[in-house]
C-alpha cells in the first residue's frame, strides 16, 4: 500500500523518468542497428574482417558497464552531456549481438539457395537484399530482440552518471535505503523490457522464412 | 564452320586448381554444340561440376580459357553471362520466401520486363514444364520434390537463355519421378532446341539424355562418344564403367523405346 501510494504521488516523475529511459534505449538501438547490420554484413563479405570486428564487439562486452560509463567521462563533446554518453555507452554494448546474429543470419542461408541465385545473375547487391537479408531476417531480428533486452537493463546504471532515466529512482532508494522507490524504477524498466521482448519475439516469429518440408 | 557442329561453350585447355595446388580439372578441351546435349559423366571428385561451374563462372579458372558464343567467358560481363545461361542444380535452391510464380520469375523481374508480359512468361513455362496453374501461388515447402524441380527448371528457362547448364537436377528424385523428368526433359529439349552441359554420375541417364556423352576422370576428359559409341568403346575405363552399371541392355532398350516414342 505505501509503494502504490508512493508511486500515486510521484507519478509524473516515474511517467517522465520512464519516458527518458525509453528515448535513451532507443537512440542507442537504431544507432547500434545503423552501424551493427552494415558492419555484420561487411563480414559476411571480407572473411579477413570477421575475426577482429567480432574480437573489438566482444571485447566491448566485457568492459564492466560502470567502467565503460567512467572511461567515456573525459571524451570530447561526448562527455559534455551524460545523455550523450550513455547513448554512445549503450549503443556499444548493443553492437555485439546485432553484428553476430547478422553474420549469423546471412551465413545460416542455405547454400543451395545462395548459388542458385548466383548463378542466375542476381548481383551482390541483389542477392543480399532479395534474398540474404529476408532469409536472415528473423536471425537478425532475435539479435535486436538481445540487445533490446540488455540495454534497457543497462540504461538503469547511466543514472550513476548522471544521464538520467528509470535508474535514478533506483540509486536515489538505494541511499535512502528505501524499497519503495528502488521498485518504482525496477519494476518499470522489468515491465519494459518485457513488453519489448514481447513484441520482437511476435515480430521474429513472423518474419521466420518457410521451412522447407 | 558447319552450323549444326556449331561450338556454343568451348573448353580451351582449362585447368583448375583449388588454392591447395590440388588439380580438379587438368588440360580439359571440349565442345558443346548448338542444341546438344552434352553430358558430362564421371564419378564424385571427377571434376565434372567444377567444369560447369566454370562456365557461369561461379569459379575461375586457373589456366586456359572458356569461350561462351565464341567469346571468351572472361571478356562477358558476369552478370550478363550468367542470365544469358539458364542454371539447374540437384538442391534446386529455391528461393522458400517468394512463392512458386515469384520464384520463376525473378530474372525477367530484375531484368525489368513489364508485369504483364512477366505473368504471361510465368503462365507459359508452368504449363510447359508440366506444372498444374493453381502452384504458381504455393510456396516451395508445399511441392513434391519433383514439382520443386520442375519449377527449377522452369526458373531456368525464365529469361529463355539458349544454353542450360544442369548438375544431377534429377538425383535425388525417386526413380519413378525421376525417369518421368528425364523423359519430359528430352521432349522439352527437342522443341526448345538448347545448348545443354548436362553433369551426371548415372550412366542410365546419360545414355538416355546425351547427343554425346564425355568421360571425366581425376580431371581428365577419358572418352568423348555418342551413347551407341560409348557402350561399345574399348577403352577399359569406359567399359569398367559400364559394367559398373550392370548389364546394359536394359538401357539400349530404353533408348529404343524413347526414340520409337519420341521420333
Amino acid at each position: 500500500m505505501i509503494f502504490w501510494n508512493f508511486v500515486e504521488q510521484n507519478r509524473l516523475e516515474i511517467a517522465g523518468l520512464t519516458l527518458e529511459h525509453l528515448w535513451m534505449v532507443g537512440i542507442s538501438i537504431v544507432l547500434a542497428v545503423a552501424v551493427g547490420i552494415p558492419l555484420g554484413i561487411l563480414i559476411t563479405r571480407k572473411p579477413a574482417l570477421q575475426r577482429p570486428v567480432i574480437a573489438g564487439a566482444n571485447i566491448i562486452q566485457t568492459i564492466p558497464s560502470l567502467a565503460l560509463f567512467g572511461f567515456l567521462l573525459p571524451a570530447p563533446w561526448i562527455g559534455d552531456r551524460a545523455g550523450r554518453l550513455a547513448v554512445l555507452a549503450l549503443t556499444l554494448y548493443a553492437l555485439l549481438p546485432l553484428i553476430r546474429n547478422t553474420y549469423a543470419g546471412i551465413k545460416g542461408v542455405d547454400h543451395a539457395v545462395v548459388e542458385a541465385a548466383r548463378g542466375m545473375g542476381l548481383t551482390d547487391w541483389q542477392l543480399l537484399f532479395k534474398v540474404e537479408l529476408p532469409l536472415a531476417a528473423s536471425v537478425i531480428l532475435a539479435g535486436v530482440r538481445v540487445a533490446v533486452v540488455i540495454s534497457v537493463g543497462l540504461a538503469t546504471i547511466a543514472a550513476a552518471i548522471g544521464a538520467g532515466g528509470l535508474g535514478e529512482l533506483i540509486f536515489r532508494g538505494l541511499a535512502m535505503v528505501n524499497n519503495n522507490v528502488i521498485l518504482a524504477g525496477a519494476i518499470p524498466a522489468a515491465l519494459m523490457a518485457l513488453a519489448a521482448d514481447t513484441l520482437l519475439g511476435w515480430l521474429e516469429k513472423r518474419l521466420a522464412p518457410q521451412r522447407a518440408a | 564452320m558447319d552450323s549444326a557442329a556449331e561450338a556454343v561453350i568451348e573448353f580451351r585447355d582449362v585447368s583448375y586448381r583449388l588454392p591447395d595446388g590440388r588439380p580438379i580439372l587438368r588440360n580439359l578441351n571440349l565442345e558443346a554444340h548448338r542444341a546438344e546435349i552434352l553430358v558430362l559423366l564421371g564419378r564424385s571428385g571427377s571434376g565434372k561440376t567444377t567444369a560447369l561451374k566454370l562456365v557461369n563462372r561461379l569459379l575461375e579458372l586457373s589456366d586456359g580459357e572458356i569461350r561462351v558464343e565464341g567469346r571468351s567467358a572472361r571478356e562477358w560481363d558476369v552478370i550478363q553471362l550468367r542470365r544469358h545461361i539458364g542454371y539447374v542444380i540437384q538442391e534446386i535452391g529455391l528461393f522458400p520466401h517468394f512463392t512458386v510464380e515469384r520464384n520463376i520469375g525473378l530474372v525477367p523481374a530484375i531484368e525489368n520486363w513489364p508485369k504483364e508480359r512477366i505473368a504471361r512468361r510465368v503462365e507459359e513455362l508452368t504449363k510447359l514444364v508440366g506444372l498444374d496453374s493453381d502452384v504458381g501461388s504455393r510456396y516451395p515447402h508445399q511441392l513434391s520434390g519433383g514439382q520443386r524441380q520442375r519449377v527449377g527448371v522452369a526458373r531456368a528457362l525464365a529469361a529463355d537463355p539458349p544454353i542450360l547448364l544442369m548438375d544431377e537436377p534429377f538425383g535425388a528424385l525417386d526413380p519413378l519421378t525421376r525417369s518421368d523428368l528425364q523423359r519430359e526433359f528430352l521432349a522439352l529439349q527437342r522443341k526448345l532446341g538448347k545448348t545443354v552441359l548436362f553433369v551426371t554420375h548415372d550412366l542410365h541417364e546419360a545414355l538416355l539424355l546425351g547427343t554425346r556423352i564425355a568421360l571425366l576422370e581425376e580431371g581428365r576428359l577419358v572418352s568423348l562418344s555418342s551413347p551407341a559409341e560409348f557402350l561399345r568403346s574399348p577403352d577399359p575405363l569406359v567399359s569398367k564403367y559400364v559394367e559398373a552399371f550392370g548389364v546394359p541392355n536394359g538401357t539400349r532398350s530404353l533408348q529404343d523405346q524413347l526414340k520409337r516414342g519420341h521420333l
